[in-house]
């Protein structure tokens, strides 16, 4: 399985253009950064080495990995960080129907796993099957090894670097998802919804345990459904 | 973090995945779940941000760390390449921290 992939890897290369493979590149190298920010954070926090590593090969979704180890280490409870992780990831839901034409048929099960929020916005650019099967497969496969190599050498780091806020690194995650997010915030329907949910949820972490704020910001749904309503009587 | 947690975390995860390919001849997403999902992802990942940066633990998490992330995002509306981002934010967090802001 893993040759056929390895083999097949070189013809779909050749498809793509170079400023595709300089931007997944690019995408790669950041989330290098992250990834080793992860590691390093998991395991200064007082997780064992195992716990990020098993979660990045397992999980293999960003957001909802910080989510749960920040739940986690602010002394929530596991159920909180697995419900906040789910919730997260449940996005990955119609990224599945959106990217399912460049899954068909072997592959499927592999490729599944390498469906998250870089991968399918590079797919979507592309027009021609050809090109977006090629930047699926060539973009999953390198953020995959990128990011669980680089939680690895963050986890070793982290035990001897010890404090990683001297490094600056708990500013790094925040600092992806909110370039990786931002084009989404164009449309004013959705950005007002996801500012009323981190009000909501920055107002109530004093007061409740961790993870429930996070999902309490889904009440900034509550701003976007009426709109939805509207574009139903519109048609 | 126990690994029975991990492993339903991640077998939710694959269950959203894997969804998509298996089913997409098969059924189709409410029109109304399909547009609400996204939305609801980047309210999460939004919240996420503005938690992770201001928060640590029930309490305030100190200037360096927001400071940094305003660096970030002032380069992503600038459209500046991912990796410049990551280290901008880190390093403004870090020097800030070395020259004594919490």
């Amino acid at each position: 399985m893993l040759l056929f992939i390895l083999m097949d890897m070189r013809s779909l290369w050749r498809t793509l253009d170079r400023r595709t493979l300089r931007d997944v590149g690019l995408v790669c190298l950041a989330d290098a950064l992250v990834g080793a920010s992860f590691g390093a954070i998991a395991v200064s926090g007082g997780l064992d080495a195992w716990v990020p590593i098993v979660m990045s090969l397992l999980v293999f979704a960003g957001g909802a990995q910080f989510a749960a180890v920040g739940v986690v280490l602010a002394g929530g409870s596991p159920v909180a960080a697995v419900v906040s992780g789910l919730v997260l990831n449940a996005r990955l839901l119609p990224y599945g129907f959106a990217v399912a034409d460049v899954l068909g048929g072997r592959g499927r099960l592999v490729g599944a796993h390498l469906i998250m929020d870089e991968g399918v916005a590079f797919t979507l650019r592309q027009d021609d099957p050809r090109g977006r099967r090629a930047v699926f497969w060539i973009c999953g496969v390198a953020l995959f090894a990128v990011w669980n190599v680089s939680v690895v050498l963050g986890a070793l780091a982290g035990q001897a670097i010890g404090d990683t806020d001297t490094f600056g690194l708990d500013a790094a995650f925040p600092a992806v998802i909110l370039a990786l997010v931002l084009p989404a915030l164009r449309d004013r329907g959705t950005r007002d919804a996801a500012l009323l949910g981190a009000a909501v949820a920055l107002a109530a972490t004093p007061f409740l345990p961790a993870g429930v704020p996070l999902l309490l910001a889904l009440t900034g749904l509550l701003l976007h459904v009426p709109q939805l309503r509207d574009r139903e009587v519109a048609r | 973090m126990p690994l029975l947690a991990i492993l339903v975390l991640a077998a939710g995860t694959y269950a959203f995945r894997l969804a998509g390919p298996v089913f997409r001849n098969r059924l189709r997403l409410p029109e109304r779940l399909e547009l609400l999902l996204p939305v609801a992802a980047t309210i999460l990942l939004i919240t996420l941000v503005v938690t992770s940066t201001l928060t640590e633990g029930h309490g305030f998490a100190g200037w360096a760390r927001p400071l940094g992330v305003l660096v970030a995002g002032v380069l992503a509306v600038r459209r500046a390449p991912f990796p410049v981002i990551v280290i901008a934010a880190a390093a403004t967090t870090a020097v800030l921290r070395l020259c004594g802001v919490e």
